[in-house]
């Protein structure tokens, strides 16, 4: 059975971080598994692909608070970066960051979805 | 959270992500109600709605439509910044953006991540402060109302002593107070010669009210005399100028107080004049401290329009057309502009500034504590109803006003106590417009009237005043009525209601239209004169210019040698007799008047044809008086010839007037066209030499 703790090791995040801020467990999770819903993400790419890069901008830097408020580390380093590349409209090194982010997103959906899984389970 | 009121308060989180707001919502939802805007435009949005008071708003920065910066700049340009604290949240750590958002007033920056305990903590400190803020403001806003109300009353009070030892009636004081208050203002929109803050304005207004304390110490029986006063009385009467700024003087607590040291100024100088031939010690031009300067001419113009024991009320317009001519003395230029400016509004302000101005000068006292900040719009509004409900109820109570409360919520009529016993009806009236105590007292004409005034009030024009027939004790009585409809704050405003008070003018109206009769009409013949018919024509022309007239104007042949024979009894009579028969040959709505000392003139209409009309009236003038026999010469002009103008219609009426008398009298002649070159026998009368 996966617990909160080992799901943050898997996504790396800084659980130690997020229960310090967050001071409640039962709240911690609740956004963790609220984290499957955002579209943030698909929206990041939708822009991408329509070459938005207002938009892109602006859904980078949504995952980016998303990850400072619940410490996803790893994440929020890549949409850090995109954030920053985009910040001023197009830029070469968005094109390079894209296929991080989204490798990284990827790991962090699939350590929720299993953690989701275990709870439901229970 | 500890606050007093158990009324929960409510935060606004605007921010783009779902999460991130419902993340804020979780940590402050346990203690306040949470409005949530998906980007800068809904938070606009939920601003605006005024019938939600916010506590705080939580702005993230990088929205879509609108950013948090946008918000920041929209919120200073409504005011709002000033009353609702903003905590900005933001994953941007960089200085400038920091700054900026202090910059545009937010309160408070709260970095991305954030820790759930420091959030909720500084939001509710935020939150408290404010409220204590706004609770102070309130606090301050009472105790000047009070203070204010206080000193106003004893200040009414002594005034009223004067008055009643002067044998004035209360209205005095109140006139020159307003009138001073409302020159006031007028001059610091003139002028920065003089300048007075806005409590310089309220004190001097206030203790104008007692520039005539110095009479107490004059002979009632010079005060009241009705007749002119003898050089000795009028130089006992001159020493109460004198006497007034003595009683002050002799205040030595308050002699350095800002207060007593204007009412010195006011009580000593308010009989100078600006050339230095006032009294008592003859000061020139701004020698005489402006507040003196204005309460003088205020007492100028009071006494003019109000009736005295020695002289009848003279109206308004003539009043102030009898300063700017200088009739009661040199005044300053600047405040003879300032009079110009006011003139037309002054008998409506006169009632106004009691309802209205009062409470905004209120405001903008504590405006100018603070330091010109402004006040929370709708924190105003309620605060000023209350005062107004206070100040209206005190006021009615002691000028005898009836004063009266709608609102359209409860369907309620509420008078004032005094009001309601005047009226005979109780002081709650439900459903007014189908209650019999409230017919008793509205006719519904006057209803219809007063509703359809209403009707064409708007929120930014809501004050209505007009004079109406209340039915009191059995009989109908002009009322002034003056209303302040209120509505919605809405982007389509709803009526909420009304306040109001009503009047009782009836006794200065019924003067007024005998005066107005004695001025239009001439006092031997009852007829009317040149320049009232000259009115009344040029108005009906204007009516119905479909219509033929003739102007006609005839004058007595020979009347010089009646009188030198007979007399000038007799030929007042003469002239009389002339202006009863021609009134009897004439219809109900033809104009006869007399223009001069033997010439009349009259406006006959008539559907196809007038000479038949014209000989009968000609044939009624002659008469027989004593042995001599009286004919008149007679001059027309028609409509259908000359047009409708009625200057050229008179000179028309005049050349054919001079023609009649040239062919030797006692006839009547039409204009045509081959008099156009004659001379006439009147010249061309314009507005500014209308014979009376």
């Amino acid at each position: 059975m996966m617990t909160l703790q080992e799901c943050y090791a898997r996504l790396g995040g800084d659980y130690e971080d997020v229960a310090a801020r967050l001071r409640s467990e039962r709240m911690i999770r609740r956004f963790v598994l609220k984290f499957l819903n955002d579209s943030s993400y698909q929206l990041l790419h939708d822009m991408m692909a329509e070459k938005n890069y207002a938009e892109a901008f602006r859904a980078a830097h949504t995952i980016k608070g998303v990850c400072q408020n619940l410490s996803f580390s790893r994440l929020l380093e890549s949409s850090s970066r995109m954030s920053d590349a985009l910040r001023n409209g197009y830029s070469p090194e968005a094109d390079a960051l894209l296929p991080r982010l989204e490798a990284d997103y990827q790991l962090t959906v699939s350590a929720i979805q299993d953690y989701a899984r275990e709870c439901e389970e229970q | 959270m500890k606050h007093s009121d158990t009324q929960r308060r409510t935060l606004l989180i605007a921010d783009d992500s779902e999460m991130n707001r419902s993340m804020l919502a979780d940590i402050l939802g346990e203690e306040f109600d949470i409005l949530e805007a998906a980007d800068g435009v809904e938070a606009v949005e939920i601003l605006e709605k005024q019938d939600i008071d916010i506590s705080a708003v939580l702005l993230d920065i990088v929205m879509p439509r609108m950013n948090g910066f946008e918000v920041l700049d929209v919120m200073n340009q409504r005011g709002w910044i000033e009353d609702i604290p903003v905590l900005v949240i933001s994953a941007e750590s960089g200085t400038t953006q920091i700054e900026r958002a202090f910059g545009l007033g937010a309160t408070d920056f709260i970095m991305r991540p954030f820790d759930a305990l420091l959030v909720y903590r500084r939001v509710i400190n935020t939150v408290l402060l404010y409220a204590k803020q706004k609770k102070l403001l309130n606090f301050v806003i009472d105790q000047i109302d009070e203070k204010e109300r206080n000193s106003r009353m004893m200040v009414d009070i002594l005034s009223q002593i004067v008055e009643f030892h002067n044998g004035e009636s209360g209205q005095h004081i109140i006139h020159v107070r307003t009138f001073t208050e409302v020159m006031l203002r007028q001059l610091q929109h003139l002028t920065d010669r003089y300048p007075l803050s806005q409590s310089d304005i309220a004190l001097i207004s206030m203790v104008s009210a007692l520039h005539d304390i110095g009479k107490i110490a004059v002979d009632e029986k010079i005060l009241n005399k009705p007749g002119r006063l003898t050089p000795e009385e009028f130089e006992k009467m001159k020493l109460h100028t004198i006497a007034g700024a003595q009683m002050l003087e002799s205040l030595s607590n308050y002699r350095d107080a800002k207060l007593v040291r204007l009412a010195w100024e006011i009580c000593r100088w308010h009989h100078e004049r600006y050339n230095g031939s006032g009294y008592p010690d003859g000061l020139v031009g701004d020698a005489i401290p402006i507040a003196a300067q204005v309460v003088a001419l205020a007492d100028v113009y009071d006494a003019l329009i109000s009736e005295r024991c020695y002289k009848k009320a003279i109206p308004h317009d003539q009043a102030v057309q009898m300063i700017l001519n200088g009739e009661c003395g040199v005044f300053n230029p600047l405040l003879m502009d300032c009079l110009k400016k006011v003139e037309s509004t002054l008998g409506t302000e006169f009632v106004r500034v009691q309802t209205q101005e009062d409470r905004i000068t209120r405001t903008g006292l504590v405006q100018e504590l603070l330091g010109g900040e402004r006040l929370f719009a709708s924190e105003r509004s309620l605060r000023l109803m209350e005062q107004e409900r206070r100040k209206n109820n005190m006021l009615s109570n002691m000028t005898n006003e009836i004063s009266f409360e709608y609102s359209a919520k409860t369907g309620a009529l509420k008078l004032c106590e005094w009001g309601a016993k005047r009226l005979g009806i109780d002081e709650v009236l439900f459903d007014p417009m189908n209650n019999p105590q409230f017919k008793k007292v509205v006719s519904s004409s006057v209803e219809q009237q007063i509703l359809s005034a209403c009707r064409a009030a708007r929120r930014d024009q809501p004050l209505i005043t007009g004079d109406y027939l209340l039915q009191v004790d059995d009989q109908a009585r002009w009322h002034r009525l003056v209303i302040q409809t209120l509505w919605s704050e809405e982007e389509n405003p709803a009526f909420l209601g009304l306040i109001g008070k009503a009047m009782d003018i009836h006794s200065s109206r019924t003067q007024l239209s005998e005066l107005e009769k004695q001025a239009t009409h001439d006092a031997a013949t009852g007829l009317m004169n040149h320049a009232s018919a000259k009115a009344q024509i040029i108005r009906r022309f204007g009516l119905i210019a479909e219509t033929n007239f003739a102007l006609v104007i005839f004058d007595l042949d020979h009347l010089k040698q009646f009188n030198d024979t007979y007399g000038h009894l007799a030929g007042s009579e003469v002239l009389k007799g002339i202006a009863d028969r021609v009134r009897q040959c004439v219809r109900g709505d033809d104009i006869v008047a007399r223009i001069g000392g033997d010439e009349f003139m009259l406006l006959l209409s008539y559907q196809t044809e007038v000479n038949g009309a014209i000989d009968r009236i000609f044939k009624a003038t002659r008469g027989q008086y004593r042995d001599m026999t009286v004919t008149v010469s007679m001059g027309v002009a028609k409509t259908r010839e000359i047009g409708y103008d009625y200057d050229t219609l008179f000179h028309a009426a005049d050349q054919a007037l001079y023609v009649a008398k040239r062919s030797g009298r006692n006839r009547y002649m039409f204009y045509d066209d081959s008099m156009s070159d004659v001379l006439s026998e009147n010249t061309v009368p314009t507005t500014d030499e209308e014979e009376k």
